[in-house]
């Protein structure tokens, strides 16, 4: 547990060094994921079910809407602003939020129809 | 029978009140209560576990008169584990590769289509409405995760943590739009919208779609990673017009 813990937090400490020695417009942590990724290419076996890397993950990812909710609960201090400007920035951000759902499955599903991308190998 | 007395009682919320113990306990006890529920109306889109336990929070700390600096203090410690959880995005990205790499073009495809719906139709309706240009700034990047979107607020004359709002808002709507919009919309591709799901409403669109299907998880993962890189080249270029 405690050596799987220790590589997620050297891979998003060496993410954000890079992130900041060359002044890359990507976040520490999604740096820390590519050079995770490039890792686990070369050895799968950290990435087997019941490997203690995979184990920590899983918790992690079973769990993310819990992590997200003190930045949520940051909404108490905005809610003045939000309400000001009330029905313009909640129909544009339902609105947005909607049709962008909706047109990146519609473009995804299209264009993968169109090139022969199939959901399962094979089927 | 004992009864203690008044002055401890306020030793004990002078000493409460000041430790990261009881917030940090708070956030638990709301998140499994908010799980529960959750669980218990079979993971509707409605009863999302974010918007319950924000929502539970809010009221304790308006009912309590606590600072939202005094709540952090404690709710930090949950905060800080989204940087190893982003990490760990690498193996559901590496168990689910060979999906991923057929589906190269459709990912690309998406990621542009999506990223410039969703600045420029946020910018277009709030201008609409006559919001002012500061505020625009602070809502375009809002469809990425909360790290970057406050990066690129910064930049472009926004107000970051108006922004880290707005960001939390988009995901929570996202997350419970998804399912019955895809339903809807009759889209059976779970790489499809999982990578919707990421790309409009970031992390928390992303843990809705772990909680659906692990390879829409997956593909949420993907999109929420390209989605800040292509958000931050888009926004400049289209506030221009605005």
């Amino acid at each position: 547990m405690i050596p799987a813990l220790t590589l997620l937090l050297t891979c998003q400490l060496v993410g954000e060094a890079l992130a900041r020695l060359f002044a890359l417009p990507v976040p520490g942590p999604v740096i820390g994921m590519a050079l995770l990724f490039f890792g686990l290419r070369l050895r799968p076996a950290a990435a087997l079910d019941g490997a203690p890397l995979a184990t920590v993950a899983g918790v992690l990812l079973a769990h993310l809407s819990l992590l997200f909710v003190p930045a949520g609960t940051g909404i108490v201090r905005h809610a003045a602003s939000l309400a000001a400007h009330g029905p313009g920035l909640i129909v544009a951000l339902t609105l947005s939020t909607a049709l962008t759902l909706a047109v990146t499955a519609f473009v995804f599903v299209k264009v993968a129809a169109l090139v022969g991308s199939r959901a399962e190998p094979g089927s | 029978m004992i009864t203690p007395d008044l002055a401890r009682v306020e030793t004990l919320w002078v000493y409460l009140a000041t430790d990261p113990l009881l917030w940090l306990t708070v956030t638990l006890i709301a998140y499994v209560v908010a799980d529960r529920i959750s669980a218990r109306f079979g993971r509707h889109p409605l009863a999302n576990p974010v918007l319950i336990a924000v929502a539970l929070l809010a009221a304790i700390l308006t009912a309590t008169r606590t600072p939202f600096e005094t709540y952090f203090q404690g709710a930090q410690f949950v905060h800080f584990l989204l940087g190893p959880a982003t990490v760990a995005l690498a193996l559901p990205l590496h168990r689910h590769w060979p999906l991923v790499r057929k589906a190269v073009l459709p990912i690309l495809a998406a990621l542009f289509a999506g990223a410039f719906t969703a600045v420029v139709s946020a910018v277009g309706i709030a201008a609409a409405f006559g919001v002012p240009h500061p505020i625009l700034a602070s809502l375009a990047p809002k469809s990425v995760t909360a790290a970057i979107a406050m990066g690129i607020a910064r930049e472009i004359g926004g107000e970051p943590s108006l922004t880290a709002t707005l960001v939390i808002a988009t995901g929570i709507l996202g997350a419970i739009m998804v399912t019955p919009l895809m339903v809807v919309l009759g889209f059976t591709d779970w790489r499809a919208r999982g990578f919707a799901a990421g790309l409009a409403a970031h992390g928390i669109g992303t843990a809705r779609a772990f909680q659906v299907n692990p390879v829409a998880g997956a593909f949420a993962g993907i999109a929420m990673g390209l989605n800040g890189l292509v958000t931050a080249a888009l926004v400049p270029l289209i506030l221009r017009y605005f």
